[in-house]
């Protein structure tokens, strides 16, 4: 990576009670990203953003933010600023006074106070509640003032930890689509960190996945959907059917014929491999495709048996499990040919997928 | 509910009638009594002779003991006060900081208020001897700071356990020193709990005999250790009319916390 990026965990070590929930742990930020941290909950997301914004101080490795070290400056001091899961505001004070604070501590003159207070208050569409107390507040107005709280000292990163947890699902889509907008408004970089997969991919500009305090991979939401780097990272993010399969020959093209289970396929790999490799084929449920036993050729696919199927709405999900013992996932859109098709338990079916929509992982990077 | 009573049901609802009236028979019939008898024109209790304030008056001429009531209540406001400042502090170390016989010195607050008072006065009156201090005003007063401590610092911990930790980082985070943070945030959230502290500690300062008792002199005597050796020659009635005005006192300061913590709650 770049030494040049806007901020820069480096070689970052941090124990608790001498168990390393980090160690030697690199991450490099862009100035204006949308960067989402994921991981399961105690992989140590939460400690790097508690780190970036000096609740914790590092027990090795340093924190540069726009070419200056932070590692050894105080909280109060980071040009950084926090929105709290539990919101976190000061219950005995006004939503002005709450959205006021920093500014106060900053010594800013009264009437730019007012000014700046107003303003944090528009961009997250809460103006008329300046009198209110945190508890006369909803969640989702809660939610906006501790943004509002956050954004007014004009910070050069906002830490957003877990923040639309506590909200049920419709605010929190709602949220999000506020948070990307506010974001683009003020072009500050924004660090999230979730446990939702969903809200990292909708979110963010670049995911870094992680697990027990590493990094796993690093991309756009789109690289982490479409080609995960491990096992961990696939299984993690959104429901995924992996195969096994071992490479027979390699043709032209990253093309490798490649026997899986009892049949022989040819398969798309962006990577170098030899005979002999083991391999896993990943394929997402909607990368499925599922015909009737009867209406299907000889040489395609997979035969298995209907086990279970699910309307949701805008799929129809269903379970198969193969005569080779394997069972998989499908996750079939309705279309307008046969909008009641469906599946009865026990149907005998051909699974097949669109080829060159797989992608195949070496299985001895797996973690 | 139907009209056609159940004898079952009747005799449920006349034996809780019976218990609640029993209880408070209990608790409130000896006040009352005291309080009609500071009212009473006969010396003695036992036949109502008609109103008067006389016994007030001979209370408020009663020099003596009204210059006892004026020590008790100057102990116990800078007891309740001094332990209100540690105890407070004390209370907020505990929660925030980390130092060494942290958890021995929470666990030591609770041995001092749960040791019997007689304990406690023997060992004041020793190390009062010991170091020479005088028995009077300060050896009073000190005993009377340190029994109240820890009545201060469980009740002032207990509600900052109840605090949002996030909220203390959330004031770091905007730029809040230490000293503004407890000042801007920590007070004021915890001032109920602080404001109860005092109360209960100039309570227990104002009604306690045995440890005073044990660690004041003769030049400074204060309103309990006064009464209680008046009651050794027989009731007089001037004691009903100071344990009326007391109990009034008392009143009056639990209905203002109570009143006070609940505009903090509704603001």
């Amino acid at each position: 990576m770049s030494s040049s990026s806007f901020l820069a965990l480096k070689q970052i070590t941090k124990r608790f009670d001498s168990h390393a929930v980090l160690y030697e742990f690199d991450l490099n930020i862009e100035d204006g990203e949308f960067f989402t941290i994921l991981g399961p909950s105690g992989c140590g997301k939460t400690t790097v953003l508690r780190l970036i914004a000096g609740f914790e101080a590092p027990d090795e490795g340093k924190i540069v933010l726009d070419g200056t070290d932070i590692s050894r400056l105080e909280a109060e001091k980071r040009p950084t600023n926090t929105v709290f899961q539990s919101y976190a505001l000061f219950p005995h004070m006004t939503v002005f006074d709450n959205v006021a604070f920093g500014l106060k501590m900053a010594g800013v003159a009264k009437a730019d106070i007012r000014s700046r207070v107003r303003e944090a208050l528009a961009v997250v569409q809460l103006t008329d509640f300046e009198q209110r107390k945190p508890h006369q507040l909803s969640g989702g107005q809660k939610q906006r003032v501790a943004i509002a709280r956050a954004i007014v000292n004009q910070p050069k990163v906002l830490l957003l930890d877990e923040s639309l947890s506590a909200l049920d699902y419709k605010l929190r889509k709602q949220m999000q689509i506020e948070l990307k907008r506010i974001q683009r408004q003020l072009g500050i970089t924004f660090i999230y960190v979730t446990h939702d997969q969903e809200e990292a991919l909708s979110m963010s500009d670049r995911v870094l996945v992680m697990n027990n305090g590493q990094p796993q991979q690093v991309g756009t939401p789109r690289e982490i959907y479409e080609s995960p780097r491990n096992l961990f990272v696939a299984r993690f993010i959104g429901e995924i059917n992996v195969f096994d399969a071992t490479i027979i020959e390699a043709r032209d093209d990253f093309q490798y014929l490649a026997q899986i289970h009892d049949k022989q396929w040819v398969i798309h790999a962006n990577q170098r491999l030899e005979p002999g490799d083991k391999v896993h084929v990943l394929l997402r449920p909607e990368d499925l495709r599922i015909e009737y036993l009867e209406d299907a050729n000889e040489a395609d696919g997979m035969i298995g048996e209907v086990v279970e199927s699910n309307y949701t709405g805008k799929t129809l999900d269903s379970v198969i499990r193969l005569d080779n013992g394997v069972t998989v996932q499908a996750s079939e859109f309705f279309n307008e040919d046969d909008p009641d098709f469906a599946y009865k338990i026990n149907q005998r079916v051909w699974v097949n997928w669109v080829h060159g929509w797989e992608h195949v992982i070496k299985a001895d990077e797996l973690s | 509910m139907t009209r056609i009573s159940d004898p079952r049901a009747i005799t449920g609802r006349l034996f809780k009638w019976l218990f609640i009236g029993l209880v408070f028979v209990y608790l409130y019939l000896p006040m009352a009594v005291l309080v009609t008898n500071s009212f009473n024109k006969s010396k003695y209790g036992h036949n109502w002779a008609g109103f008067s304030l006389k016994w007030y008056q001979e209370l408020f001429d009663n020099n003596a003991m009204m210059q006892a009531f004026g020590h008790s209540l100057l102990v116990a406001a800078l007891a309740a006060t001094a332990a209100t400042l540690i105890g407070t502090l004390m209370a907020l170390a505990i929660h925030r900081y980390r130092f060494p016989l942290k958890s021995a010195t929470s666990s030591l607050l609770f041995v001092l208020m749960m040791s019997p008072d007689i304990v406690l006065a023997i060992t004041f009156l020793i190390i009062f001897i010991a170091l020479g201090i005088q028995l009077g005003f300060w050896s009073l007063l000190i005993a009377h700071i340190t029994f109240c401590l820890p009545f201060v610092v469980i009740t002032v911990y207990a509600q900052m356990k109840s605090l949002d930790p996030n909220i203390l980082e959330a004031a770091q985070d905007l730029g809040a020193s230490e000293a503004r943070i407890f000042r801007v945030i920590i007070l004021p959230l915890m001032a109920p709990a602080v404001l109860a502290g005092w109360l209960l500690s100039f309570t227990l300062s104002l009604d306690d005999v045995i440890i005073s008792s044990f660690v004041t002199g003769p030049g400074f005597e204060i309103l309990p250790i006064r009464v209680f050796s008046m009651v050794k020659v027989g009731v007089s009635p001037e004691v009903n009319a100071l344990a009326t005005l007391l109990l009034v006192l008392s009143l009056t300061l639990v209905a203002v916390t109570t009143w006070l913590i609940k505009r903090q709650k509704n603001q």
